[in-house]
């Protein structure tokens, strides 16, 4: 029931800001923040307290539970379930929620009541989307996030909002609707074969055979992963949006959207599609490294601040692609990792490149520099974030990074050492960052305050976490090894009947019927 | 009574109808247009009554009724339409009206 | 006293945290004593530590400290380890004590630039890095060490931010190291892949049995390593960062050049020595790389005319012979020939930076000159420094480690004479560079007349280094000396000893002669070139000595083959070209969109006519069809 309550908490104060928001223009933001704290501690108590011990369908443990019927008519249920994985996920939510409200704080000032609905709006699809397991469900959450980001980038963007909002609509429009057939196909395809339809993932994870129509199946989901990812040719519509959305919608995109990406990958093709994703692999692997290159090459060429971390992330998320890829716990640990640290990192740079645009007006990075001078902390907490975004050890991303590289390298050597290139490039692009606008002369004109109260202790707050991350990421790994040990198990029980020559054979209807049945795991 | 034959009504209410088709057309002024209009339903309006007669058949008149109560209805639309037209554009000109051009 | 070990690290850490947190608030004398007591305390407990490993050494002569688990995921299980062996001791030791003085120097010399508190933040956090670099007892936390240290000097090198000259520098060095990083990184990749471990020692121990001699594996881990040593300690091909590195202040060029950074390749491979004895091929490429970049440093420092890049060049060249010591097996002798420089480096370094503070931050030596008479203290204790990095023979610390060097460099195993040949050039060159230095700075008349005190804070780590120049030597003798190699032999219990082919001790002597006499050759080749004559005026513009001059061209060949094309390339590309492809299907909509709009007049007759029309299409469809 936590799992419905931290949907509900959020779509509730989403309204409820609304409502207030026609009295005053301050009580959102306090309704906003008051619900993303209750929140962001539920879900930190289900870290401390939560145990992985209840089974549902093809395992995984899990932490939480929730079932019952939608619409029982075509076998939609609601179900939720949290394993470590959506754990961890919905606590960066709820925290880079947090962060996203405070850093709107004062520079969204009309229309506060709608911008923080659509805000709790947008992070009560993505808690969704980390916690359904019900497909329909999944595609239903899906959608959820992707509207009220589009007002939130269309309304209260920046000069070019509109042309944004729009590919951002239409490009993530498109991969969901490939999706939504996709998720179509399974359900009949498995109600086919079975006559149990149902929309219910562990129910099909379970039983789902490798069809001929598996890789097809796959690429309906894939291409809706890797827009969202996002993977190098479908990237375009992340630095648009990313530049020109409110520093609140930035960190949010950056920190949480492309990550949905990310947690698809895990949850639905490599355990649904074991042998497509095997054949897809390669080709993964160089669109990671085209990803990790590409990406910085473009983000060294930028000179609009946002622009050039948006490119960044697309680099970035190249790492996620090929721990992905890799198959081996390591990597996948190491991705997921990746998730975290990216999450919370680049949130940070585009909070920071928010906050200088509210000062400056501008992006521009000819019309900054030398900003240390009159801004040093700022100039600290960006140097953070900007190690961080390079890859210094003692960092999270450092050790995403490295343990995506050590793992991949046993598969796919050549292609790990031209992906450790990146780290290279990164510096490059990283230490540009702090010289163009921190180092160097200042100009006479540019005059600004620094990091007041508020900023310093979002910067902080994060500059710890990512520290925390770098030096002590057992925590965060413990929490996901048990969902990432369930995934190799699932590849190798798989690669096994693969050798034997068979293909994984159906069921009898009533064994999997048995398998959803909720267990305690005796003790 | 004048025996007229079916040909004969049909080809004055061909002939009436394209007479106010071609006003609809080549008529600028609103009022104009609308009384072209008219013209074109009671042309059609003939064609039922000759055929009714042609045939024996209470129908082409009781359609002819319907026909009427339907123009009058059109009138009062299109009057105010005309109204609304005048009050914005300070002229009846159908052509000042073109805000939906693509 | 052992258990303290954490605390080595942790105390300029600890500084770090407290100046970079509240720095601003506090007043100068606060950070100044924070700054430079967190090094100071941390250089005793390494005392303390050190003497106790003496006395009463652990079993094996290792003591390892596990603090905690790092990274847990199935075999890889990396964690924050200290490990503390003779060698790990002797660079703690040089890395706090000789950042101790060179921090108890920077109170007085930095007394006067804003960013006090941050300068002696990076200053801990430099030192707290090294630290961890040569005390990490796995090679992952060894990284770690090895990009911090990095990052610190990337922050120290443009500490004076607003010259964005500085900045180009600071992001050169670290850039330049980073290419070398990674490379080392690709060698953990594949001893991970092999061994399924990071632990220094079980690598060692497992790598002669698992891996055969001069296997592709063996050659390749040990290239990569070496790759990142390279990068590190400023060794050909990645040398071009260090001499623009003197873009930051003096203390932090004497931190740079003596006690951290720079010596981090020679430790690594010192650490890692069983793969490289694995390798012979790499092995001998350390020794070449060693040779070939002592002597084309050296010749660079001869044509400078920056003081601080003379001793930039130098630096490369002495880490030069510590790389051909390494690559001939020599171990032992590049950690003494390591510890000797730290000693005397720092002190031409915090030397030089009392000469420049007193002449208006004047670099230039060619605007010096007679400074002997005014500034006598300072004169005095450059000479010692100079005397030892120039090897002075009998009395300098620098004649008895690179003595060694050299004679290993002819009678070790699997060595080469033409090492020996490049080595006994490059002491002759040395000898030269280092006079010409010494001669044009201090001798001569007056150009620029100095001005101000020199505080006692800065006089007191000149005195120690400078006495420390002359003395350090007398731990370890040469073999002909006498039974008298305390620092070898203690090495000797972690580091294997170097193995002579030649056990001649009178073609010892021989050769200790030989370079003795080229040493005072090359500065009575210095008097007649620089002092009695001014060769530099005369050449300065010409040929070789241009080419020299500009540190062989690398530069040059870099900015040409890498930094433009990637330059280009990125400005050619910035609106990233896949974006055409989208804009392209946009356009074609809009194409049509505009074509069709057409239609739309919003005159009503229009559209009448269109219903006519359509109307009497179909009418004329259906009665002729």
């Amino acid at each position: 029931m936590v799992l419905v309550w931290l949907i509900v908490i959020l779509m509730g104060a989403g309204l409820l800001a609304w409502m207030a928001g026609r009295y005053n223009a301050m009580w959102p933001r306090f309704i906003a923040l008051v619900a993303l704290l209750v929140g962001f501690f539920m879900s930190i108590g289900l870290w401390i307290t939560g145990t992985p011990t209840i089974e549902a369908g093809n395992g995984g443990e899990w932490i939480q539970h929730f079932q019952s019927d939608w619409i029982p008519r075509f076998g939609i249920q609601f179900h939720l379930a949290m394993d470590g994985l959506s754990l961890m996920l919905v606590i960066l939510t709820m925290f880079l929620g947090l962060i996203a409200v405070l850093a709107s704080w004062k520079e969204i000032t009309h229309r506060t009541g709608f911008f923080h609905f659509n805000l709790l709006w947008v992070l009560a699809g993505i808690t969704g989307v980390f916690l359904a397991m019900d497909l329909f469900l999944f595609y239903f959450f899906w959608e959820v996030m992707l509207i009220p980001m589009y007002f939130l980038i269309g309304i209260w963007g920046h000069e070019k909002r509109i042309d944004a909002s729009y590919k951002f609509f239409i490009f993530t429009q498109a991969g969901g609707l490939l999706m939504f057939i996709s998720i179509l196909a399974l359900y009949f395809i498995h109600g086919d074969a079975t006559g149990n339809y149902t929309y219910n993932y562990l129910v099909i994870a379970e039983n789902f055979p490798g069809t001929r129509a598996a890789p097809w199946i796959m690429a309906g989901f894939l291409i809706a992963f890797l827009i969202k990812l996002p993977a190098v040719p479908v990237h375009s519509w992340l630095p648009a949006a990313h530049t020109q959305a409110p520093t609140a919608g930035s960190v949010i995109l950056a920190g949480l959207l492309l990550k949905t990406g990310a947690y698809g990958l895990f949850r639905f093709i490599i355990p649904l599609f074991p042998e497509a994703s095997e054949a897809f692999a390669p080709a993964a692997m160089i669109l990671g490294i085209i990803g990790i290159m590409y990406g910085a090459k473009l983000a060294y060429a930028q000179t609009d601040l946002k622009r050039l971390v948006a490119y960044t992330s697309i680099s970035h998320m190249g790492f996620i692609l090929i721990g992905i890829y890799s198959f081996n716990s390591l990597a996948f640990q190491g991705a997921f990792m990746q998730v975290i640290a990216h999450g919370i990192s680049t949130g940070a740079l585009f909070m920071i490149a928010g906050a200088i645009q509210d000062r400056l007006h501008t992006r521009d990075l000819n019309k900054m520099g030398g900003l240390w001078s009159i801004a040093p902390r700022m100039g600290g907490v960006t140097l953070v974030f900007v190690l961080a975004s390079l890859g210094l050890p003692g960092m999270g991303n450092f050790v995403a990074e490295f343990m995506t590289l050590v793992g991949a390298f046993q598969v796919y050597p050549v292609y790990t050492i031209i992906a450790a290139m990146g780290l290279i490039v990164y510096a490059i692009y990283a230490l540009y960052i702090m010289q163009k606008v921190f180092f160097g002369r200042k100009p006479e004109a540019v005059k600004m305050k620094d990091f007041s109260v508020r900023e310093m202790i979002m910067g902080l707050s994060m500059a710890a976490i990512i520290i925390w991350l770098g030096f002590f990421p057992n925590n965060v790994l413990r929490t996901s090894q048990p969902t990432i040990d369930k995934m190799q198990e699932n590849i190798r029980e798989y690669r096994q009947t693969k050798e034997l020559g068979g293909i994984k054979a159906f069921k009898p209807d009533h064994e999997s019927e048995a398998g959803i049945q909720l267990t305690k795991k005796s003790e | 009574m004048i025996n007229i034959s079916l040909e004969t009504g049909l080809l004055l209410a061909g002939i009436l109808f394209f007479m106010g088709f071609l006003g609809v057309m080549v008529r600028r002024n609103v009022i104009f247009m609308l009384m072209s209009v008219e013209v074109m339903l009671n042309a059609a309006g003939i064609a039922f009554v000759m055929a009714g007669s042609h045939w024996h058949q209470p129908d082409g008149q009781v359609m002819f009724i319907f026909i009427l109560t339907m123009a009058a209805a059109e009138v009062s639309v299109g009057l105010a339409i005309l109204l609304q037209l005048h009050k914005h554009y300070k002229s009846l000109d159908a052509d000042a009206a073109n805000k939906m051009k693509g | 006293m052992m258990d303290w070990l954490w605390t080595i690290p942790a105390l300029p850490f600890a500084g770090f945290l407290i100046l970079a947190l509240f720095g601003k608030q506090l007043s100068r004398k606060v950070v100044a004593w924070t700054g430079s007591l967190s090094t100071g305390l941390s250089a005793l407990i390494t005392i303390i530590v050190g003497i106790s490993f003496l006395t009463n050494p652990p079993g094996g002569h290792v003591f390892k400290q596990i603090l905690w688990s790092w990274i847990e995921v199935g075999s890889f299980s990396p964690e924050i380890t200290l490990y503390l062996d003779s060698l790990s001791l002797v660079f703690m030791f040089v890395i706090t004590f000789v950042g101790f003085l060179i921090h108890l120097y920077s109170t007085g010399f930095m007394v006067e630039e804003e960013g006090y508190a941050r300068f002696f933040s990076y200053m801990n956090l430099f030192v707290g890095s090294m630290l961890l670099l040569v005390m990490a007892g796995n090679l992952v936390f060894l990284y770690l060490g090895w990009e911090a240290v990095g990052l610190c000097s990337y922050l120290l090198i443009g500490f004076w931010y607003k010259n964005p000259d500085n900045g180009y520098a600071a992001r050169k060095a670290f850039i330049v190291t980073r290419i070398g990083d990674t490379l080392m990184a690709i060698g953990l990749f594949l001893l991970f892949d092999q061994f399924g471990t990071l632990q220094i020692q079980e690598i060692l121990t497992r790598f002669p049995a698992e891996v055969a001699e001069g296997s592709p594996f063996a050659v390749a881990t040990a290239i990569m390593l070496l790759g990142g040593a390279v990068g590190k300690s400023a060794q050909l091909p990645l040398q071009v960062w260090l001499p623009d590195a003197m873009a930051g202040p003096s203390p932090v060029s004497a931190l740079i050049h003596a006690a951290t950074m720079v010596t981090a390749g020679v430790y690594l491979i010192a650490r890692t020595f069983v793969i490289f004895q694995m390798a012979p091929v790499a092995q001998t490429i350390v020794a070449i790389v060693g040779a070939v970049t002592l002597l084309l440093a050296g010749f660079s420092a001869l044509t400078q005319r920056d003081i601080k890049r003379v001793l930039a060049y130098s630096t490369i060249s002495q880490i030069g012979y510590m790389f051909l010591a390494l690559g001939v097996g020599a171990w032992s002798a590049a950690v003494f020939h390591f510890m000797t420089h730290a000693f005397f480096k720092a002190l031409l370094f915090l030397g030089a930076g009392v000469v420049i503070m007193h002449l208006h931050h004047e670099h230039n030596m060619f605007k010096m000159g007679g400074l002997r008479k005014s500034m006598p203290f300072t004169f005095w204790v450059f000479l010692i420094g100079s005397a030892s990095l120039a090897a002075l023979p009998l009395i300098t610390a620098g004649f008895y480690s690179k003595d060694i060097i050299l004679w290993y460099a002819w009678a070790a195993e699997g060595s080469h004479e033409l090492f020996w040949l490049a080595g006994i050039l490059g002491s002759l060159l040395t000898a030269v560079y280092t006079s010409r230095m010494v001669f044009i700075t201090f001798f001569g008349e007056i150009k620029t007349e100095p001005h101000g005190k020199t505080a006692l804070s800065i006089k007191i780590p000149l005195i120690v280094l400078a006495v420390l120049s002359l003395i350090g030597g007398f731990i370890n003798f040469p073999g002909n000396f006498g039974d008298m190699q305390w620092l070898s032999g203690f090495l000797a219990n972690n580091l294997p000893e170097a193995h002579a082919a030649v056990h001649d001790k009178g073609i010892e002597t021989l050769f200790q002669v030989i370079s003795a006499v080229l040493v005072l050759l090359g500065i009575y080749l210095a008097y007649l070139l620089y002092l009695k004559r001014n060769v530099d005026e005369q050449f300065s513009k010409k040929g070789i000595y241009h080419y020299w001059f500009s540190g062989w061209g690398f530069d040059y060949v870099y900015e040409v083959l890498v930094i433009k094309p990637v330059v280009w390339l990125s400005k050619i590309d910035e609106h990233d070209f896949i974006e055409y492809f989208y804009t392209g299907i946009a356009r074609f909509h809009m194409f049509w969109h505009v074509l069709f709009s057409k239609l739309q007049t919003g005159k009503i007759r229009w559209y009448a006519m269109g219903i006519a029309t359509g109307a009497i299409v179909a009418i004329i469809v259906l009665v002729f069809s």
